[in-house]
């Protein structure tokens, strides 16, 4: 599907919310700023870890969890901003290749944090065929509703590591902020992994 | 390079009593011998990054699946890793570094010696706590401080070698 056939009409906050309700148990690790205030909207959980920085490292720090948690299934959920900062680890992840990881991309093609101005999605890059150049072969491309089903079984089902892009639309959302303290959020995430004490 | 194998199989050693998973790398002529090490060990990972920075989030995502990584890398890519150094700080997740100098002694090729020259200072405004090393019989010793430090305090810390212990890359012209 060319760039220019399909309008980015999917709303990321039910789309996100629908996602994580049927997330089978999967650990979340949402990338910083809308993937996480996303994540956050559809409900708290201690699954989630929350992070408002380290551009870049959502995947990486999938992956880390992924290999040291292999009977848990991990899931990346970012933007295509991110995406575009840490692209190179897609090649980390194809080398390591864990079965357990799965990668959703949210793509509006914008910096929607920082004044919505343009990303490096919308007119050429195709992030799926990207993904598939670095190894990482089965990929989707979500940009309606009835693909849902699909989504669920690629990102938290089938044996990984596996791709996924979705086309959100730029939309204006509510704030919607989750606790800042880094440390009350990796404790609480680890607690619910079993690997901390309450 | 008897001197090489001697730091590289204390710090391995180390590395196994501690129950190390992996080691994450974009590697260096100086850490040849530990990274062979680990890739021949059925029990730990060697995990090839893309640029430096991608550790901060592996070590930091292994800590919280509750498994230990060690970030091994040559100093010129530690100016990679500052923003990222942010991520395991502010959930004080344990990330002990291995650090190989260069530009700093001896260096054949100018282009490593801004960041060489740096290289401590720069970690230091981060945050990270530095223990050079410049004689290979203090390597091994000066790891267990650095990486003990790390993971008793979930702090960052990092080792970094001169090459007064792994030698200047000569580019053949020695």
């Amino acid at each position: 599907m060319t760039q220019a056939s399909f309008s980015n009409r999917l709303q990321r906050r039910p789309f996100v919310a629908e996602l994580l309700a049927r997330r089978d148990g999967a650990l979340i690790i949402p990338g910083l700023g809308s993937p996480t205030w996303d994540c956050f909207a559809a409900g708290d959980s201690p699954e989630y870890l929350y992070s408002w920085g380290g551009m870049g490292l959502a995947i990486p720090t999938a992956l880390g969890l992924a290999m040291a948690q292999p009977d848990r299934r991990v899931v990346a959920i970012t933007g295509d901003g991110e995406m575009m900062m840490g692209i190179g680890s897609l090649g980390v992840v194809a080398d390591q290749a864990p079965d357990n990881l799965g990668i959703l991309v949210l793509d509006n093609e914008h910096f929607g944090e920082t004044g919505k101005q343009s990303g490096l999605t919308g007119n050429r890059t195709d992030l799926c065929r990207v993904a598939e150049g670095f190894g990482v072969e089965k990929t989707l491309f979500v940009t309606a509703e009835d693909q849902t089903d699909d989504l669920v079984n690629l990102l938290f089902h089938r044996p990984g590591p596996t791709f996924a892009v979705a086309k959100i639309a730029l939309s204006e959302d509510p704030w919607k902020l989750p606790v800042k303290d880094g440390v009350a959020i990796a404790r609480r995430f680890r607690i619910a992994v079993g690997v901390d004490q309450p | 390079m008897g001197q090489v194998f001697d730091w590289s199989d204390g710090v391995f050693s180390e590395l196994k009593q501690r129950d190390f998973a992996t080691v994450c790398t974009v590697p260096d002529g100086g850490l040849t011998q530990l990274l062979k090490r680990v890739s021949d060990d059925p029990n730990m990972q060697l995990v090839t990054l893309s640029t430096e920075e991608e550790g901060m989030g592996v070590v930091t995502g292994q800590w919280l699946g509750g498994q230990r990584s060690l970030l091994a890398i040559q100093s010129s890519g530690v100016g990679n890793c500052i923003n990222a150094l942010g991520f395991p700080a502010i959930m004080r997740a344990p990330c002990p570094m291995l650090v190989t100098m260069r530009g700093v002694w001896g260096e054949f090729n100018p282009w490593q010696v801004q960041m060489g020259m740096a290289t401590q200072q720069v970690l230091e405004a981060v945050g990270v706590k530095c223990f050079p090393v410049d004689q290979p019989e203090d390597v091994r010793e000066t790891f267990v401080g650095a990486v003990d430090l790390a993971l008793h305090g979930g702090f960052s810390t990092a080792v970094l070698i001169s090459q007064r212990v792994i030698g200047a890359k000569g580019f053949g012209q020695d």
